[in-house]
């Protein structure tokens, strides 16, 4: 390990309050540890912030995932594992189901948690796109109250985020319908191996259509193409109240590329990722049964 | 390890005997084991969750040791290689491993063969499509995988 | 012979099964310190000063430069170019400048941020055009480390008769050997008894003795190095370790403390060595008929900062340049040159993967233009026997290349599938396939007059209760040496496998057997096994004046030797197959004792949507004189192909300002479980008479087919020339230039 364990404490609440206590009193920013699969990488690295870290991972008022009312509540520290086997979350939210499954492999499925997806932030997470896809809203909870964020407006920029030094995810609310039957979704990763991999892009798109067949509801969300996760609002507006056809398949394409801003890292290029983006689209849009 | 800063003691079963250390709460469970409670046999490959050599159990559930904070082990049975085995005797998955050429170079070996198990364990037929997709995890670098996917093909068929 | 060609199980299985196996970061050690370099920051410049912080607690920290080295600040190799530590100059990012030892491994890295180095920073010479250009001299005149020439026929005459040439050009990255255990060494200094003690992860014990002695000041006597269990190594612990070896020593040395460095998984990306990058022009004479005239072939490899073993890479890459084929003229000039990029060094395949790449594509390529089938337009120039290879080497009989090919060809029913493939890329709208295929030879043990140069010794020891011992340098590393030299030992003595025991490689206890390197150890040591045993056998049949029934029989026979006559060994020394000559000065004639032949078939299904590629099937065909071990040497065969899919799909060193930008497993990416097909391996056997029991060397060869395979396929697939690997997808998207 390359972090000086020495500038670093772990606090242990037993209990919500008690975390939302310690978060409340504190002057300085806490670290919020879950399943630390993010978290280690970088206290292995030496690149994590000393100071005092509060671990949530016991606090299982955090973990759950329910049908409540007309949504789907998932506790932050639900697990991709969890999110994987739930009955509830592969019949209704399928996207979020197949993310979960890409993430990693086992041993990190088991420990990595979609509340510490949401707050780490990357542009890549796999997790996210699926999120916006469904509207999801970020419940956050501090000894303040507890509000709601849609989720797309949850970032404020590259790994910046609304939430409030004491403030933490509780849980992640989706309506129920979301990703509901009558409408066609695709979930869309493309890592950097079949397994154990890192999105290049990472995309979820959801489309409804109305009997006469033109397309009454559109959610296309990308990961790793902006500093944040994106909802491809444009695009989305470009196809309403259009039928698919290779025109629209086409001129929505331009839309989305002219609306995205991927760049060129470690993992791939801005090129290809731009390729990508469109032909995830694209041939999202051409398998559309009865298009 | 860090002989410095905020020292917990850590209770925790490891292969079903009780431990006791003191360490840092936020040290890696991976350095708990090898270099506090002094039990090499988990292995460090990546640091970084990457290459499964260090995958351990926590309540039966496979964990990579080196992104999970010793604080973590508190009062839970943690499993290893070690607990594989009875002491003159290899599991059926060993044993496989030996007969199909599962292990080379062997630095992999504990992390497959604790990840194995847990497959195993779900006493599903196996097929070679799920142990790819379960162990993919785990990195080896010296056999191609083939093997390995024999030896738990073979560890499934003794089993049932 | 009853355990040759059986799957014995692995000898040291057990102990690596259970845990119980001791790699260097398991050895129990007290009263030691950790270790940790510090590294330079920029790729080319003087150091001006060095400065520890003064608000950070230096006490008990032991500090080692380059002043407090006791011999000479050299790494010894084929040139003495590389300092141990850096004194006065840099020569490239992340070499060591200053080593660090504390009690608390913890501190270790914030200590090293508290080093202050300061640098008058050089312009930087990072790729092979730059230092071809001179725009910096950083290796004598020309930077070149070693240039090479090969000629046969007459090219030149060959080209001016040509009715056209056919050009292309080829590239292969840098790749990184990716052990999964970390470099790591314990060094103890005892300086009452003026001796050195080094264990640790290694290929080569003698050659970490050889590297330490003038570095330490130290004559051979007074140095042991030992090597622990090693996780893998693939090249990448031939040379390395002699530099991490020395620097535990020189902490140790001024500690008085035993030290342990282990590398993270970060460092040992960043500062080992890696495969060297290589472009390769071929330009071959046609004539009108299209049947080819002349090879020319240009090989340039990237040797990093130091010369390191650069030209010996450079060597097998030349040799394995002409490929397994008759061309009645070709000519091969070579050359690895410097830059301000960490060294590259010994990575399986040596070179040949390279060259072979460039090669196969190229005869792939030359198919295609002229409307050939791949494997047909090869088999026209595979040697046949008593032809002569690039380098002039006649072949004799030992040359499988058409058998090889063909049956490969056959057993996939490779032009059926060629067929099927094109007819599926006529209909499908999302997806591609294709299927490729790769001949090639690879030569066993090391070039030329190499193996007379080692001078490899062996001993065998039969003790009192009846065991055999074996006393060799050379390392288990995954490779299951252990095993099949027990195997050879238990059949030419007549005992079990229980019987026979392997001393830990130990150079106060072994003799130099050689580096366990070049697809050597079990063709050539292998056989000094079978030799010493067979010495061994002769001397207690003549003691007893009959052979033993059994090895309780045997026991009795070996305990009445050491009561009666004293210890009974029994010792071999390299001798070299007759009738071989080498002539180092124009590179002709017997490169190799035997070679291993092979022919490779992949296929691959491509995505058209993200490029992403599906290896469909992998079917490995080689010839290998014997297979002591089928399981072990399948093994081999399958970890080699993976390792090569991983060198043609993915692997990809990225360089920034002369470092590596994805130095961890998260963004280096090697394949996993989910990334390759079951690998089927088909092995042919023609036993190879100065081999242990017929067998060759089958090490490296693996390692050469996949990438050439690779492309050939996804050529075949996508209807692009794929001539640069790794074939990622990001690279076809620029091949195929649609936005």
């Amino acid at each position: 390990m390359r972090a000086r364990l020495a500038g670093f404490s772990l606090e242990r609440p037993g209990t919500l309050d008690e975390a939302l206590g310690m978060l409340a009193a504190s002057k300085e920013r806490l670290t919020l540890l879950a399943g630390g699969t993010d978290l280690y990488v970088y206290l292995n690295a030496g690149v994590a912030r000393p100071g005092r870290w509060l671990d949530l991972w016991g606090l299982d008022e955090l973990r759950g995932i329910h049908e409540v009312g007309d949504h789907v509540v998932l506790g932050a520290l639900t697990t991709y594992t969890e999110l994987r086997a739930s009955e509830l979350v592969r019949g209704a939210l399928p996207l979020l189901a197949q993310a979960a499954a890409t993430v990693g492999a086992v041993a990190i499925q088991n420990r990595g948690t979609l509340g510490g997806n949401i707050a780490n932030g990357s542009p890549a997470g796999d997790s996210l796109p699926p999120l916006l896809a469904y509207d999801a809203e970020i419940g956050l909870r501090s000894a303040r109250g507890r509000r709601f964020v849609p989720f797309d407006r949850f970032y404020t920029g590259y790994r910046a985020s609304v939430a409030a030094p004491d403030e933490l995810i509780e849980q992640i609310r989706i309506p129920l319908g979301a990703g509901s039957g009558s409408r066609a979704c695709r979930f869309v990763k493309v890592g950097t191996r079949a397994a154990q991999a890192i999105s290049k892009v990472v995309a979820a798109f959801v489309l409804g259509r109305g009997a006469d067949g033109s397309i009454d509801h559109c959610r296309a969300a990308f990961g790793s193409v902006a500093p944040t996760p994106v909802r491809l609002r444009r695009l989305e507006q470009h196809v309403i109240g259009k039928r698919i056809d290779p025109a629209l398949i086409r001129t929505s394409s331009d839309v989305l590329l002219s609306e995205i801003a991927p760049i060129d890292d470690i993992r791939s290029t801005a090129r290809y990722r731009r390729f990508v983006a469109r032909t995830a689209w694209q041939r999202f849009m051409e398998e559309i049964p009865g298009h | 390890m860090s002989e410095e800063g905020e020292l917990t003691t850590i209770r925790c079963t490891i292969d079903g005997r009780p431990h006791e250390h003191r360490c840092h709460p936020l040290a890696s469970a991976l350095d708990f084991l090898r270099y506090v409670a002094g039990l090499t046999a988990t292995k460090e490959g990546c640091k970084e969750g990457e290459c499964g050599a260090c995958a351990i159990t926590l309540d039966g559930v496979v964990v990579n040791s080196c992104v999970v904070p010793a604080a973590h082990l508190q009062g839970r049975r943690v499993g290893t290689v070690e607990g594989l085995s009875r002491p003159d005797e290899l599991s059926a998955l060993q044993k496989a491993f030996l007969e199909c050429g599962g292990a080379q170079c062997g630095i992999c070996t504990p992390g497959m063969l604790v990840t194995g198990a847990r497959l195993l364990e779900e006493g599903e037929r196996l097929t070679e499509a799920r142990i790819r997709e379960h162990m993919a995890g785990n990195l080896c670098r010296c056999t191609g995988y083939g093997k390995i996917v024999e030896s738990l093909l073979r560890a499934s068929e003794e089993e049932r | 012979m009853r355990l040759v060609g059986t799957s014995a199980p692995r000898a040291e299985g057990e102990a690596k099964l259970t845990g119980r196996a001791r790699y260097v970061d398991d050895l129990p050690l007290t009263d030691f310190l950790w270790g940790l370099t510090v590294r330079s920051t920029i790729p080319y410049g003087r150091i001006l000063s060095v400065d520890f912080d003064a608000g950070a607690d230096w006490s008990g920290v032991t500090i080692v430069t380059a002043k407090d080295v006791p011999g000479k600040n050299v790494v010894v190799l084929l040139e003495q170019d590389q300092p141990i530590l850096a004194a006065d100059r840099v020569m490239h990012r992340e070499e060591p400048i200053v080593l660090l030892a504390h009690r608390d491994r913890d501190r270790l890295w914030e200590l090293a941020s508290r080093v202050r180095i300061e640098y008058e920073r050089w312009e930087p010479v990072l790729d092979i055009d730059a230092s071809l250009a001179l725009e910096q001299r950083l290796f004598k005149d020309d930077n070149v480390f070693k240039a090479i020439r090969i000629d046969k026929g007459d090219v030149e005459a060959a080209f001016a008769r040509a009715a056209r040439v056919f050009e292309r050009t080829y590239e292969t990255g840098l790749q990184e050997q990716a052990y999964i255990e970390n470099q790591g060494m314990v060094a103890t200094w005892d300086a009452a008894a003026g001796r050195l003690e080094v264990v640790g992860s290694m290929q080569c014990p003698y050659y970490v003795l050889k590297g330490l002695c003038p570095i330490m000041g130290l004559a051979p006597e007074q140095v042991v190095v030992e090597q622990a269990a090693t996780g893998g190594a693939f090249g990448g612990k031939e040379d390395y370790p002699t530099i991490l070896a020395a620097h535990a020593s020189l902490l140790s040395y001024k500690s008085g403390k035993t030290v342990k460095m282990i590398y993270d998984r970060v460092e040992d990306l960043v500062a080992t060595t890696k495969r060297h990058p290589c472009r390769t022009r071929i330009r071959t004479a046609l004539d009108a008929s299209g049947s080819i005239l002349a090879m020319d072939v240009d090989a340039t490899m990237d040797g990093g900062a130091y010369c390191t073993l650069s030209p010996v890479v450079l060597s097998r890459g030349t040799i394995h340049a002409g490929g397994p084929y008759n061309f009645e003229n070709i000519r091969v000039e070579s050359r690895v040159v410097a830059t301000n990029t960490p060294p590259n060094g010994a990575f399986r395949g040596f070179g040949a993967p390279q060259t072979i790449f460039a090669m196969e594509r190229h005869m792939d390529n030359l198919a295609r233009e002229l409307g050939r089938a791949p494997h047909e337009l090869r088999e026209e120039y595979l040697l046949r026997p008593g032809q002569t290879t690039a380098f002039s080497q006649n072949v004799g009989d030992d040359v499988y290349a058409l058998d090889i090919q063909r049956e490969a060809v056959a057993r996939t029913r490779f032009e059926e599938r060629r067929r099927e493939c094109e007819e599926f890329n006529r209909s499908s709208r999302w997806e591609r396939r294709g299927i490729g295929l790769a001949t090639f030879l690879h030569g066993a043990g090391f070039t030329g007059n190499g193996e007379v140069v080692l001078d490899s010794r062996l001993k065998v020891e039969v003790t009192a209760d009846g065991l055999v011992q074996i006393y060799s340098a050379n390392t288990e590393m995954g490779q299951g040496k252990d095993t099949t030299f027990s195997q050879i030992a238990a059949d030419s003595m007549g005992l079990p496998m229980a019987r026979v025991r392997i001393i830990t490689p130990n150079t106060a206890r072994v003799p130099n057997s050689g580096p366990t390197v070049a697809s050597r150890t079990a063709m050539v040591v292998g056989y000094l096994v079978q030799e010493a045993c067979g010495a061994v056998r002769k001397a207690l049949e003549a003691h007893a004046g009959r052979t033993w029934r059994d090895p309780d029989d045997f026991a009795s026979l070996a305990a009445a030797h050491h009561r009666e006559r004293g210890a009974l060994e029994g010792w071999s020394r390299y001798e070299p197959p007759p009738g071989k000559v080498w002539d180092d000065k124009v590179y002709r004639g017997a490169a190799y004792g035997a070679y291993a032949w092979a022919c490779y078939v992949a296929a691959v299904r491509v995505r058209l949507d993200t490029l992403e590629v599906t290896v469909e099937s992998f079917d490995a065909f080689q010839e290998v004189g014997r297979v002591l071990n089928p399981v072990i040497a399948e093994g081999q065969i399958e970890g080699g192909v993976v390792q090569g899919i991983g060198y043609a799909l993915c692997e990809e060193v990225k360089m920034k300002d002369g470092a590596m930008a994805n130095a961890n497993f998260t963004n280096y990416i090697i394949p996993t479980f989910a990334d390759v097909p079951a690998v089927k391996v088909h092995f042919a056997e023609r036993p190879y008479p100065f081999g242990p029991f017929g067998a060759k060397g089958i090490g490296e060869l693996p390692m050469d087919g996949p990438g050439p395979a690779l492309a050939s396929a996804l050529t075949h697939a996508l209807g692009v020339e794929v001539n640069r690997i790794p074939a990622t997808p990001e690279h076809l998207l620029e091949l195929l230039g649609n936005e």
